[in-house]
Formats: C-alpha cells, sequence, structure tokens
C-alpha cells in the first residue's frame, strides 16, 4: 500500500475515534445530568422546611408563609410559644390568610373570614376548616418541618 | 484480521484464546448480503433493533425517577419532566423511540411479506418476529397508561373494555388486565410489572431467537434468484460492509430522534403524548379518546361495526376476526405452499395488499371521522 | 293448675291497667284530623318532620285543648282552647313559648328568645301593627307544621331557599302594589355576584336577603349604616372607607357609601375601569379636572397604575403559559404569579382608601414583582432554545461520524479483496 493511502487512512481512523468520542460524551453528558438528583429529589412531598424559629420569631406579626409542593402554607407562633402550621389559602375565594395575633385567630381580609387555631372555620364565609399540618422543631438546626400527617 | 500489532490486536488475541473468537468472525466474514434493487428493506429490522435498544436505555433511565401508583405516577412523570435535568429529553426519546419502533417494525414486516422472505426455510424467523411485533405492540399498550394521564386513562378503559366483551371469558380477561374491575391504581401496578419486567424478559427472549436464526440462515434472497447460478448472484460482505451501512443508518436515525425530541417534545400529529392533566375516573372522558396510532385501524373497525350483526354483538364479530386475521397472517408461510416451491404466489401479494390499504384506510378514517 | 288461676287473674289486671293508663294519655287530636285531612300539605301530613313534633310537642301544646277527649266540640270547649289564631294573633301565639326563655331553655338553651321583640320593629311588624295583615308574619317565612331550623337544608330559611321565600311576596307586583316598592330585587340579586355565588355556586358564605336586612327585625338598611352592612364581610374596604376623605363628603351630600358606586341588590363583580377619570367611571360624576381639589389627578393615577399592574400581570401570565407549553419548569414563577395576583387583590381593596400614599406601594410592589416574574419567564424560554444549541451540537457530531462512516465504507468498497 502507497504510503499515502496509509497515512490518509491512519487519518480516517483518527477521524473516526475522535467522532465516537465526541458522540459518546454528547450522549453521556446529557445522561449523567439526568442521573444528578434534583434539588428537591422527590416528586411527591412529604415533608417541607418552613423557616427557622428564629426567622418565625423576628416577624412582626409572628407568622411566615411558606411554599408545600403546588400549596401555600402558614407557620404561626402562638402566644404560648408554640407553633402551628396551616394551609394558608381560605377555603372560601383562594385568599392568602394572615395570623392576627391581637384577636388570636386566623383572618381572610378579603371577606372577613375567621377561623379558629384549630383551623376550624368560625365566621364568616369559609365553608370548610382549613387543613392543620404537622410541624417539628428541630432543636439543633432551629428548622421548622412541616409534613401532611403524623408519622405513624 | 489475523496481524497482532497495537493494542487493539493484542487485546483481540487475549480474548481470542480464551474464548475462541475467531471462528465467529471468520463465519460473519464470509457471511454475505444479497445486493439487488429491494436490499433497502433489508435494514428495517436492524432499524427497529436499534429503537429497541434506546427504548431498554432510555426505559431504565426512567426508572430512576418513575413511582408507580395513583397517586405517584403522574406526579413522578410530571417531576422527571420538569423538576430533572433532561428529563424531558429522556420521556421525549422514549415516546418517539417506541412509536418509531413499531412503525419500523410494521415496514420490516410487510417488506419481509412482500418479499416472501418468510418461506422455508424461515418460518420460524418470521413466527419470531409476529411475536416480537405483538410484543412491541403489547409494551406500547402498557406503557401509555403509565403517566396516568386523562388521555392514557380513558384509551387504556376502553382498551381493556374491548377484552371485556369477550364471552365467557371476558370478565376474566378483563379483571387479568385490570387487577380490578375498573382502571385504577391496581392497574398501574400490574401495566408497570408487564412494561418493565414480563415484556422485556419475553421481548430479549424471542429478540434473542430471532437475531440468531436471522444469522445462521442469512439474508433471504429474492424469489427469482432460486434460478440464478451463484456467480450471477450480486452480494456484499455482512462485515463490515452491511454493519457499517447499518451503523451508518442508526446514526441517522439517531440524529432524526434527537432533531424530533428537542423540536417536538410531546410529539406531533397522531404521535402525541402531552401530559396533560390528571387522570381522574370521576370526570366525563374527554371528546376525544382515540389509541396509540397503531391500534387506530382496529379501533375505528370496531366502532363501525353495526351494533348488531345477526344477533351477535358487532364488536365481538370484529374481535374475533381480528383474531383470526392474527391467526393467519402468523401462519402465512404455511399456508403460502407455491413460493415455497420457487413459484410465485399471486394470492398472497393480494391479501397482503388488501391487509396494507385496509390498515392504511381505517388508519385515516379513524383520523378523519373523529 | 289451680294455682295458676290466681297469677293469670293478677296479671290480666295488671295488663288491663297499664292499657287503660297509656289510653287515657294518648293523644287524641291527630286520630281524628289525620282521617279528615289528605294531601301532602295538610298540616298532619307535614307534621312528621317538624322540629315541634320532633322534640316531643304535641298539637295541644300549641293550640290548646284538652287531647285527651274523644269528642271535637269537647276539646273546642275544654281549658285553654286556642284553636287557628288570626295573623295579627301569630306573633304572640309563637313568642309564647319563644320569647319565654326560662320554657326555652328545656329544648334548646342556645336558641334566643328575642325574635318576637325584633318582629315589632321591623317593617312586617310595624304595619301589622296598623292593621296589615298582607305582611309576613312568623309562618310566611318559617312555615306552619313543617317548621325546621335554618341550619337545615329543608328548612324554607336555609339560606339556599331564602331569597325564594322573601321574592313570594315582593316579586309579587300586585301583590306589592299598594306599598309601592320595586319588585325586581330578587331579580337584581340573583344577576349579582352574591346572587350567583349563593344560588348558582350554592356557596352558603355568600350573603341571602337577611344577612343585610336582617332577619325578624328586617328593615331597608339606612344610608349610614350601609357601609356597617358591607363591612361585616368586607371588612377591610370598610375600614378604608372609614379612614377616606369620602366619608365626610358623602354623609355630607347624603350618598348611601357603598351603595353610591356598587348599587345594591345588582352588586356586579367590580371592574377597574369603575375607579379613573374615563367616561364609565363613578370617580367623574363628582370629580373634575378644573373642581380645586386633587380627586381628578388621584383618580387618573390610581386608574393608570392599577391598569399597569393588569397589564405587567397579563405581560407575565403570557410570558410563563408559552415557557410552559414550550414543556419548561415554571413552578417558582407561578407561585411568583400568586403573590402578583394577591398584590392586585390587595390594591383593588386599597382603591377605598383613595389615598395614592396608599395605594401606589403596593401598586408598585406588584408592578416591579409581574416584571421580575416576566423576566424570569423569558430566561426560561431562552434555556428552551439553549437546548437547540446542545441539539445543534450533537447533531454536528453525529452527522460527523455519519460522513467518516460512509467514506469508510467507500474505502472498503474500493478494496479489490472486499469487492464482491
Amino acid at each position: 500500500m502507497p504510503k499515502e493511502k496509509i497515512k490518509r487512512r491512519s487519518f480516517l481512523n483518527l477521524l473516526l475515534g475522535g467522532g465516537t468520542v465526541a458522540w459518546l460524551a454528547s450522549v453521556l453528558f446529557p445522561v449523567f445530568k439526568y442521573m444528578k438528583p434534583p434539588e428537591i429529589p422527590e416528586a411527591v412531598q412529604s415533608q417541607v422546611t418552613a423557616c427557622t424559629l428564629a426567622e418565625l420569631q423576628s416577624t412582626e406579626q409572628n407568622y411566615k408563609t411558606f411554599k408545600f409542593g403546588r400549596k401555600l402554607g402558614i407557620v404561626v407562633l402562638l402566644p404560648d410559644g408554640s407553633i402551628r402550621a396551616y394551609e394558608a389559602t381560605c377555603t372560601h375565594l383562594d385568599c392568602t390568610i394572615q395570623y392576627r395575633p391581637d384577636l388570636n385567630i386566623l383572618w381572610c381580609a378579603c371577606h372577613n373570614g375567621q377561623y379558629d387555631m384549630t383551623g376550624r372555620n368560625i365566621a364568616g364565609p369559609p365553608p370548610r376548616p382549613l387543613e392543620q399540618w404537622v410541624i417539628h422543631h428541630d432543636k439543633a438546626s432551629d428548622n421548622i418541618f412541616v409534613s401532611k400527617e403524623e408519622e405513624a | 484480521m489475523n496481524q497482532v500489532n497495537g493494542v487493539g490486536g493484542r487485546l483481540y488475541k487475549w480474548i481470542d484464546e480464551r474464548v475462541k473468537i475467531q471462528a465467529f468472525v471468520d463465519y460473519m466474514a464470509h457471511k454475505s448480503v444479497p445486493k439487488h434493487r429491494h436490499s433497502i428493506w433489508y435494514y428495517f429490522g436492524g432499524i427497529s433493533l436499534f429503537f429497541f435498544i434506546i427504548q431498554v436505555a432510555t426505559g431504565i433511565l426512567l426508572l430512576l425517577y418513575y413511582r408507580p401508583g395513583a397517586d405517584t405516577a403522574y406526579e413522578s412523570v410530571k417531576f422527571i419532566i420538569t423538576k430533572v435535568e433532561f428529563g424531558w429529553l429522556i420521556r421525549a426519546i422514549h415516546s418517539w423511540s417506541a412509536n418509531l419502533m413499531i412503525l419500523a417494525a410494521f415496514i420490516h414486516m410487510f417488506s419481509v411479506y412482500f418479499t416472501k422472505a418468510y418461506r422455508r426455510p424461515r418460518e420460524l424467523t418470521w413466527l419470531t418476529g409476529v411475536g416480537l411485533l405483538g410484543l412491541a405492540m403489547f409494551f406500547g399498550f402498557s406503557g401509555y397508561l403509565l403517566p396516568w394521564n386523562e388521555l392514557a386513562f380513558f384509551a387504556t378503559k376502553v382498551g381493556t373494555g374491548m377484552v371485556g366483551a369477550l364471552p365467557f371469558v371476558g370478565d376474566f380477561f378483563l379483571n387479568l388486565m385490570r387487577g380490578s374491575s375498573e382502571v385504577t391504581g391496581a392497574t398501574i401496578t400490574r401495566f408497570f410489572g408487564w412494561h418493565v419486567a414480563i415484556l422485556p424478559a419475553l421481548f430479549t427472549v424471542v429478540l434473542t431467537v430471532h437475531l440468531i436464526l436471522v444469522q445462521r440462515q442469512g439474508m433471504s434472497e429474492p424469489v427469482d434468484w432460486d434460478a440464478k447460478k451463484p456467480s450471477e448472484k450480486t452480494v456484499m460482505p455482512f462485515f463490515p460492509n452491511f454493519i457499517l451501512r447499518d451503523l451508518l443508518l442508526w446514526l441517522i436515525a439517531l440524529n432524526v430522534l434527537a432533531i424530533l425530541a428537542v423540536f417536538f417534545p410531546y410529539g406531533v400529529g397522531p404521535f402525541h403524548w402531552l401530559l396533560g392533566v390528571k387522570a381522574d375516573p370521576f370526570v366525563p372522558p374527554p371528546p376525544v379518546i382515540r389509541p396509540e396510532w397503531y391500534f387506530m385501524f382496529a379501533f375505528q373497525t370496531l366502532k363501525m361495526l353495526p351494533a348488531t350483526v345477526m344477533h351477535i354483538e358487532g364488536e365481538l364479530i370484529g374481535i374475533f376476526g381480528f383474531g383470526l386475521g392474527g391467526i393467519f397472517w402468523t401462519l402465512v408461510p404455511f399456508f403460502d405452499r407455491k413460493t415455497r416451491h420457487g413459484q410465485k404466489g399471486r394470492l398472497f401479494v393480494i391479501i397482503g395488499l388488501a391487509a396494507v390499504i385496509f390498515i392504511l384506510v381505517m388508519t385515516i378514517l379513524g383520523y378523519i371521522l373523529e | 293448675m289451680q294455682r295458676l288461676i290466681p297469677v293469670t287473674a293478677v296479671f290480666v289486671l295488671i295488663l288491663g291497667l297499664c292499657f287503660s293508663i297509656i289510653s287515657s294519655a294518648q293523644d287524641n287530636c291527630l286520630d281524628c284530623h289525620t282521617d279528615w285531612e289528605d294531601g301532602e300539605n295538610s298540616p298532619t301530613q307535614k307534621w312528621t318532620y317538624d322540629i315541634h313534633n320532633q322534640v316531643g310537642l304535641t298539637c295541644a301544646d300549641c293550640h290548646g285543648g284538652d287531647p285527651t277527649l274523644d269528642d271535637m266540640d269537647d276539646v273546642r270547649n275544654s281549658k285553654g282552647y286556642r284553636g287557628l289564631p288570626s295573623t295579627a294573633q301569630i306573633p304572640q301565639f309563637c313568642g309564647r313559648c319563644h320569647s319565654d326563655a326560662t320554657y326555652m331553655k328545656k329544648f334548646n338553651p342556645a336558641l334566643p328568645v328575642d325574635q318576637v321583640a325584633k318582629y315589632i320593629t321591623s317593617r312586617h311588624g310595624v304595619l301589622l301593627g296598623t292593621g296589615d295583615d298582607k305582611v309576613a308574619t312568623c309562618i310566611s317565612c318559617h312555615s306552619a307544621h313543617n317548621t325546621s331550623p335554618a341550619s337545615s337544608p329543608m328548612s324554607s330559611v336555609y339560606p339556599l331557599n331564602l331569597p325564594a321565600v322573601c321574592s313570594g311576596c315582593h316579586s309579587d307586583a300586585e301583590y306589592m302594589a299598594e306599598y309601592g316598592i320595586p319588585t325586581d330585587q330578587y331579580e337584581k340579586f340573583a344577576s349579582s355576584v352574591h346572587g350567583h355565588a349563593l344560588l348558582v355556586n350554592e356557596d352558603i358564605g355568600a350573603p341571602a336577603c337577611n344577612d343585610c336586612h336582617g332577619n325578624h327585625g328586617a328593615v331597608p338598611p339606612g344610608v349610614e349604616n350601609i357601609s356597617a352592612v358591607c363591612g361585616s364581610c368586607h371588612a377591610k374596604v370598610a375600614s378604608l372607607f372609614a379612614d377616606s376623605p369620602h366619608r365626610a363628603a358623602f354623609e355630607e351630600n347624603g350618598f348611601p357609601q357603598c351603595e353610591t358606586c356598587h348599587s345594591n341588590h345588582d352588586i356586579i363583580k367590580p371592574l377597574d375601569n369603575m375607579v379613573g377619570t374615563e367616561q364609565n367611571s363613578f370617580c367623574i360624576e363628582c370629580h373634575s379636572e378644573d373642581d380645586g381639589n386633587k380627586g381628578f389627578e388621584t383618580a387618573s393615577v390610581i386608574s393608570t397604575l392599577l391598569d399597569s399592574l393588569v397589564r405587567s400581570e397579563q405581560n407575565a401570565i403570557e410570558v410563563i403559559d408559552e415557557a410552559e407549553i414550550k414543556g419548561m419548569e415554571i413552578d417558582d414563577e407561578r407561585f411568583a404569579l400568586k403573590d402578583v395576583r394577591s398584590s392586585l387583590v390587595e390594591s383593588r381593596s386599597l382603591v377605598h382608601s383613595f389615598s395614592l400614599d396608599e395605594i401606589r406601594p403596593e401598586l408598585e410592589k406588584g408592578i416591579a414583582l409581574a416584571d421580575v416574574t416576566r423576566i424570569n419567564g423569558l430566561g426560561i424560554i431562552d434555556n428552551y432554545f439553549f437546548r437547540r444549541k446542545g441539539l445543534g451540537i450533537s447533531t454536528v457530531i453525529i452527522t460527523l461520524l455519519a460522513v467518516i462512516i460512509w467514506i469508510k465504507i467507500r474505502r472498503i468498497e474500493r478494496q479489490p479483496r472486499n469487492r464482491a
């Protein structure tokens, strides 16, 4: 075989090798990216961190809203220092409720809907109670964890 | 192939000393593929195989995040396509490749049918091939439900409901398929089991037999070659010529797949798999319930049959008819005696054409009339 | 055998005694009246489900007389027989028990006992006092003989049923002719935001007639207490209005507070163009460009900012929708849009302060948030197109590889030893 031909052939093989490597990279890149767990590692979340107790204490009205999956939650610091968490969407027309420390109720400003501290609708138009969630305060990290059901 | 030079050569020798690979390579090197104007059809089996490999790879990746169950299936698919990096791509490729695999397999089957490649001694190859297509369609059917969205829910309800129309055994099979009398979370678990365990196992076994048969028997020659002398036959070596061509085609298929997945992640036209809303058994079904395109001809035929034909339920006759047709189609190598003896069997060409026209017309009607 | 005779005799005696005691205590009213009356609307038929029956009261407890007597004429002449009350007598007829706190405690200690006292002050009660017997009394609303508590969906005064009861008289133009008041309230109410919520959505939190007009003391709310009535639900808006300059101005001119802009029975969902200086706005009915105060200008600024928030929200939603259609992750943006929406709701209620200082920060906050969300959305859409660049790169690589393989095939086939 003439030398030139061999040269061209080895160049072609080099290209083939390089192309294969580049191709593998372009396939493996998305695959590895895919396998890396996302920030929120689960599709169906059973627990979230609402905030830290310190953050809650520093609020003016003793409450803070947070995101729980696709829902909005409210975590409330009661006068006796206990913490409670509820779904924060009024059962009447989807306004966001707030905590009123002066009345010790959960209050919806839209139509004066009122809930007591168990989430029961006590006055105004709300037709149903608010869902109350389970909280767990981790003393070490000061985080307030919220979950929907009591762990069995 | 015998030069022992470079790392590759030494590695080859090392392996050959242990597993006697040389005989296999020699066999491959002497194997040849007939070259004629219908050679193009030889590639569709390989393309189907390529899409199957893609299905296995992306399917395994999807398993990392998918969770079967009525409360989690939809959520986890949504999670995959919105939260996981490149998750949208993996799902889009899985969906596209599934459809293209069945399309390629259909083309493969009809090309084999019309070139009469099923004739002796390849009856078993044909049988396993038909089996593979059946399994692939069952794959599609079981996979369609897994995202647990509205469209899939009602399509599965209608699809499994047809089984329930069978006399005597209908209820039994309906329950067997659904895992309960209705399409519920139990159905997902069941379909998931079929989709990721039972079907892959069966498919792998049948596919292995199919491929071994193809390798042992070589590519089928056209019918009119039977009369030719060996010197008149044009062939190309299986390795590397045919394999490289196969590889080239696979790369093109991959390119097409990637482009389709990026530009139409939720499909286009009759190929579509928008996630939409979660399945809810208590809402009325959407105005258009349709199965996947490869079931459309059967779906449309059953829809067009009269309610009763001579006191027998029309749907039942349809299902029965398709059953008989399927059995006939599967056993065609044993019916087509003429071709087996090297003569041209016109009758079976006409039957095949009728089948193709029927499927095309019914599929098109299915999409027009809805 | 002989020993059994006295035992049997005693047994029969006791049985007979029991029977005579039961029969003497029995209520004979229903025996005759059930025979006489038929049809679903007869008092004896309806009585089965009446709350008074269910707590153990009998006919005689209201109508008086001795129910143990067999002869009806004897009953009529017996002690305490009250029979059928005239319309004018009905309030006192019911009030005999319902105004007696001591008596009512036996049945329902939580039930108020002031109904009659309130009724006398109502428009109905006042007219009844003047001898008009066309007006509503207790039984007009509560019915007689199948009375249920207002909390029962079976009751004629359950919120969903009440508007029909009131309109039974108030929508009857002929019946109402002599009073000279409109008869289209029900029609208007049904078309209003409240009527839609109550009658169509069956939201019993929405006000029925009595929630604004009162129950037993029903009167049309006066000009001065409309804001109190509306404010019982719309608390925030009412307090904003009370602190606004409009309060004094409205009082001075005798404008009913909420009603001036929102009307009464046919209150529609408020529109953003109610505020501003455009043709449909209410502001220009009093304010003009050169009336010497800032009203016109304020209205114009509020309207402009409100429009701009609505538009910013709309733009953001469009961008996010587009990103969603492209299959991108937009959860956080949707969440931010909720905040934009609540900012808009808050701004709309803050309009009732009629003070730019109060409204402007909320509106600007909302607009800023909407704009940030829109920009984030655009970034997400950019990312979508970035995917295509990635695809472009991998397509080039794959195509290159394909071309190399093609060349390789050509080369192999040109070599004689591989040729067929």
